[in-house]
């Protein structure tokens, strides 16, 4: 393409952060130094079909320099060949990258729904006091800190995460958190003395039944995670690892398939769709597969995990990645896919190492690429990181995001198993929908449809959080009581006395006390006007003023979503002004028409909009004010 | 970017191109496909429409008229603005006419509660946040669902922002803007292939906008003026309609079209020239046209003033 630039040039250290992603440029034409085998025209100049490195080559930049200048974004169009000004458009979709200057060293201090809880509103406040406001430098203009939302930390809050860009770009969690403790971080990462590890998985304080020394029944998402799977595959497969893609092997596609209908897994990103329809969607374009080279089947496994109050996806990649990806490559089998994907949430650093790592020692095992267990079967996977958006776990703006597009959603139809990723037959997963599939394959679909209920099989993995005694991950087979799931996590904390359970989320949906002996299941979740979502179940003491949490709820929508249609673009902040004129005690009129037009909004917003995010951005706050008169 | 320095002329071969220029049989037409038509029911009426159709297509075959506002027929439909939407049978939420193809036995009611619900919002919203005072059909459409944008109060958040004039051609209204996607499509793969212009940021700030903002001279923009041609609010606007807007002598009853064809090059474009007062004030093309589909360039678009100038001044000896 004929790329028209500004003046801006990029330095040599931006320069080397790029061609750290892509390469040194093959010609001029790609912005390296003229040759005399460029010739005049473009033979070399084509960079058609790489636009899917933008976001990885965006993150490099970033995690390089600490924010993309104009020098650098015109060296990245030139280099992929994209117009600056649609290279622009998505860096600036993205909160993880800064278009400004600002120093390198960042800590994100999330002050989201889980974090109030534990004290996040203490913690900036001292950190205003100490380091000054938010958004400014501090520490003699070498740092700054960022109010941010959910960091996925929540059985640890108050939570913080510390970036460090530069030639050797860090990652620090810090979690739960403290003034002093932030300040001697940013100094540690001023002088260059951050801890190589981002972050230690500490299972007493995020999977108290891997703890534990046995449990009963036994775990089958959780158990191998108190064992040291997560850095060796010998470990792995000591403890059953690989016997999953091992039986798929022997029963073929369409005997896994079968295990996988037996089993009745729904999925559980939180639309509880069917796993094996999904897969056989693709596995029934096979023959289309071997008539047309062009076509191609992916998989995904979303692990873009943002939801205020979910953890369960990282913890699962942090303690048992092998796990992740045994289920992916089962996926891959099945469906043809020989290429799969992980797009991993930007501020997951322990889990993006950890996986990286399992990915790499599978492929020296032979259990990932050419020919797989002698089988035949090729297959690979790469890992996308995410770049702070919330909309990108959408599984179409996944899409686009891995393209190099902004990550808006795209209208259904055509669903992602007709068009999807590069708009071919894909496969989309949640990371613990697919650390069920080998255990299903290894011990029989009918034996997992035992666990549960009828319409809700298996086991599920539910993400404490909040007012409770010993926040983390728990797993329960589905059909487990509210109160059950409390009682086993150590029961209420904060002054003990129960006001409101937020389930699932941001999207999700408040319930009282009195709902406490819901079964935690699909349908039982439903019946009470409630959803499972992402199993979070965050709780609120009576000295929480519900007023702010709903108001932080609206914020966190405000900032999250993508803006491309316009009832949830408006809708949310009209729903953010709404709230904020009741919490401040001035409705438009009375209290009740603003609540009136509150649940207009709603309705708009859910019938109207495009994604789940606008169909979903009133469904906690309607049922909040439909369970409580908290404004009048 | 160093020069190329021949050392010694003697063995200097003229670079040969690493590619090969490719060279194929010339593609066949793909053969016609005869299209088989679909029978679907909107609001009570039934109706037959070939494969391929969309909802809108359906309901403006019967005569229903529905609201849009990023769709036009020569660009893809992005369906953002969701004024369009109805209600269709099965499905949990509602459905954009303008791009859901039709499907055997849809149900569709395009004037339910429902609908007309959202239709309204969604105006409500659009006329809260944007300036619409230059969007033709907005005002009959706000009437026809009683929109009142007015009780979102006072203080609410709108996309108001000074306005962009920093060329001779066309001036960008922002504050008019309600992110139809429509130009960012003309400027891209829909027409020009230009790319100058893209959305940015993300939400309730997201905007159209070139790299880093940069004024449009120094972008990649080449003044086709095609973004102009399909924005449907009057946020991107010829510069010769804005300094009349502005001497409040802008006058559409007073304007006249005329069509003619572009007078520069071969291609041989449809210009539909609009005049008031006996000068040219703005020039536009047919969107059914098959060549232009409703696109120019720069000479075609801007390339009139010429016509304009009087004899009163002769050329100096």
């Amino acid at each position: 393409m004929d790329i028209h630039l500004t003046n801006a040039q990029a330095t040599a250290e931006e320069r080397v952060a790029v061609d750290s992603e892509l390469g040194v440029p093959a010609s001029s034409w790609q912005g390296g130094q003229r040759q005399t085998s460029d010739t005049r025209a473009a033979y070399n100049g084509d960079s058609h079909g790489q636009r899917h490195r933008l976001l990885p080559t965006l993150h490099a930049i970033q995690n390089g320099i600490g924010w993309i200048s104009p020098g650098a974004l015109n060296y990245v169009a030139l280099r992929l060949d994209i117009a600056p000004a649609e290279v622009h458009g998505v860096a600036s979709f993205y909160g993880m990258f800064a278009l400004e200057a600002r120093p390198r060293i960042v800590a994100h201090v999330c002050d989201d729904i889980a974090c109030i809880t534990r004290g996040s509103q203490q913690l900036c406040a001292e950190l205003e006091s100490t380091l000054g406001p938010a958004g400014s430098p501090c520490s003699g203009g070498r740092a700054i800190w960022l109010r941010s939302q959910c960091l996925g930390l929540c059985e640890r809050a108050p939570a913080v995460l510390i970036s460090s860009a530069g030639e050797k770009s860090h990652e620090r969690v810090l979690a739960p958190a403290s003034a002093r403790a932030v300040q001697f971080l940013l100094d540690d990462a001023i002088q260059d003395r951050l801890p190589a590890e981002p972050d230690v998985l500490d299972l007493k304080a995020s999977v108290p039944q891997a703890a534990q020394k046995s449990s009963s029944p036994p775990l089958r998402l959780l158990h191998r995670i108190s064992q040291g799977c997560a850095t060796t595959i010998e470990t792995y497969q000591k403890f059953g690892g690989y016997e999953g893609l091992r039986k798929a092997i022997a029963l073929g596609p369409e005997g896994t398939l079968r295990e996988l209908a037996a089993s009745k897994l729904l999925g559980r990103g939180g639309a509880a769709f069917p796993i094996a329809k999904k897969w056989e969607a693709l596995f029934l374009q096979r023959n289309l597969l071997q008539q047309d080279s062009g076509r191609a089947h992916y998989v995904i496994c979303n692990a873009d995990e943002s939801e205020p109050g979910t953890f369960k996806d990282r913890i699962l990649m942090e303690g048992d990645p092998f796990a992740v990806i045994e289920g992916i490559t089962i996926d891959g089998f099945v469906t043809g896919a020989r290429q799969g994907y992980v797009y991993l949430r930007g501020e997951y650093p322990l889990a993006a190492e950890r996986m990286q790592h399992a990915i790499d020692s599978a492929l020296e095992n032979g259990f990932l690429g050419e020919n797989i267990l002698g089988s035949g079967l090729q297959f690979n996977i790469e890992i996308r990181r995410g770049a702070g958006a919330y909309i990108c776990g959408e599984e179409t703006a996944l899409f686009n995001s891995i393209e190099g597009y902004r990550g808006e959603p795209r209208n259904k139809p055509p669903f992602p198993t007709q068009s999807g990723l590069f708009r071919q037959p894909t496969a989309v997963n949640n990371v613990e929908t697919l650390v069920n599939v080998p255990g299903i394959i290894r011990d029989g679909g009918a034996a997992y449809a035992k666990l549960g209920t009828d319409n809700s099989a298996g086991t599920r993995l539910f993400c404490l959080c909040g007012h409770i005694a010993k926040p983390g991950v728990y797993e329960l087979a589905m059909g487990a009581t509210l109160r059950q799931l409390i009682d086993l996590a150590g029961g209420v904390a904060g002054n003990g006395k129960l006001q409101a359970i937020l389930l699932g989320g941001a999207a999700g949906a408040f319930v009282s006390p009195k709902e406490l002996d819901t079964p935690l299941t699909f349908e039982g979740t439903r019946a009470i006007g409630a959803t499972l979502g992402s199993g979070v179940v965050m709780l609120f003491d009576e000295t929480v003023d519900l007023r702010q949490i709903l108001l932080r709820i609206a914020s966190f929508f405000h900032h999250e979503t993508c803006g491309q249609c316009v009832p949830c673009r408006v809708g949310v902040t009209r729903q953010e002004e709404s709230l904020l004129r009741l919490v401040s005690g001035k409705p438009l009129g009375s209290a009740a028409q603003e609540i009136a037009m509150l649940r207009e909004m709603g309705q708009a917003m859910r019938d109207a909009s495009i994604c789940g995010l606008g169909q979903t951005a009133s469904s906690a706050i309607e049922s909040a004010l439909q369970r409580w008169s908290i404004f009048s | 970017m160093s020069e190329i320095v021949i050392t010694n002329p003697a063995n200097f071969d003229a670079p040969r191109p690493t590619i090969p220029l490719p060279r194929g049989p010339i593609p066949a037409a793909p053969p016609k496909i005869a299209r088989r038509s679909i029978d679907i029911k909107i609001d009570g009426q039934a109706i037959s429409v070939p494969e391929g159709s969309t909802i809108l297509d359906a309901a403006k075959e019967l005569g229903i008229e529905t609201p849009t506002l990023c769709y036009l027929e020569s660009l893809t439909p992005v369906n953002v603005c969701r004024v369009c939407v109805v209600e269709l049978e099965g499905s949990r939420t509602l459905v954009p006419a303008c791009s859901r193809k039709v499907e055997p036995n849809m149900s569709i009611k395009t004037d339910s509660e429902r609908v007309r619900l959202s239709r309204r919002i969604v105006l409500e919203f659009l006329a809260s946040s944007v300036d619409l005072s230059t969007a033709p059909n907005m005002r009959e459409y706000m009437d026809r669902y009683d929109a009142h944008p007015e009780r979102f109060g006072e203080t609410r958040a709108t996309v108001a922002q000074p306005i962009k004039i920093d060329n001779d051609l066309y001036v960008r209204d922002y504050s008019k803007c309600v992110l139809c996607y429509k130009c960012v499509e003309a400027c891209g793969v829909d027409a020009q292939n230009t790319f100058a212009i893209a959305v940015a940021g993300r939400g309730f700030s997201a905007r159209i906008a070139t790299e880093f903002d940069v004024p449009l001279p120094d972008s990649a923009c080449v003044y086709c003026g095609n973004c102009i041609g399909v924005c449907p609010t009057g946020a991107l606007m010829f510069k010769s309609e804005y300094d009349m807007r502005q001497a409040g002598t802008w006058d559409e009853a007073r304007q006249t079209q005329t069509d003619t064809i572009c007078p520069y090059c071969g291609v041989g474009c449809d210009l539909t020239v609009h005049q008031q007062d006996g000068k040219i004030v703005r020039v536009t093309s047919p969107l059914d046209h098959s060549v232009t589909h409703g696109n120019l360039c720069i000479k075609g678009r801007f390339g009139w003033q010429y016509v304009q100038i009087q004899p009163a001044d002769p050329p100096e000896e």
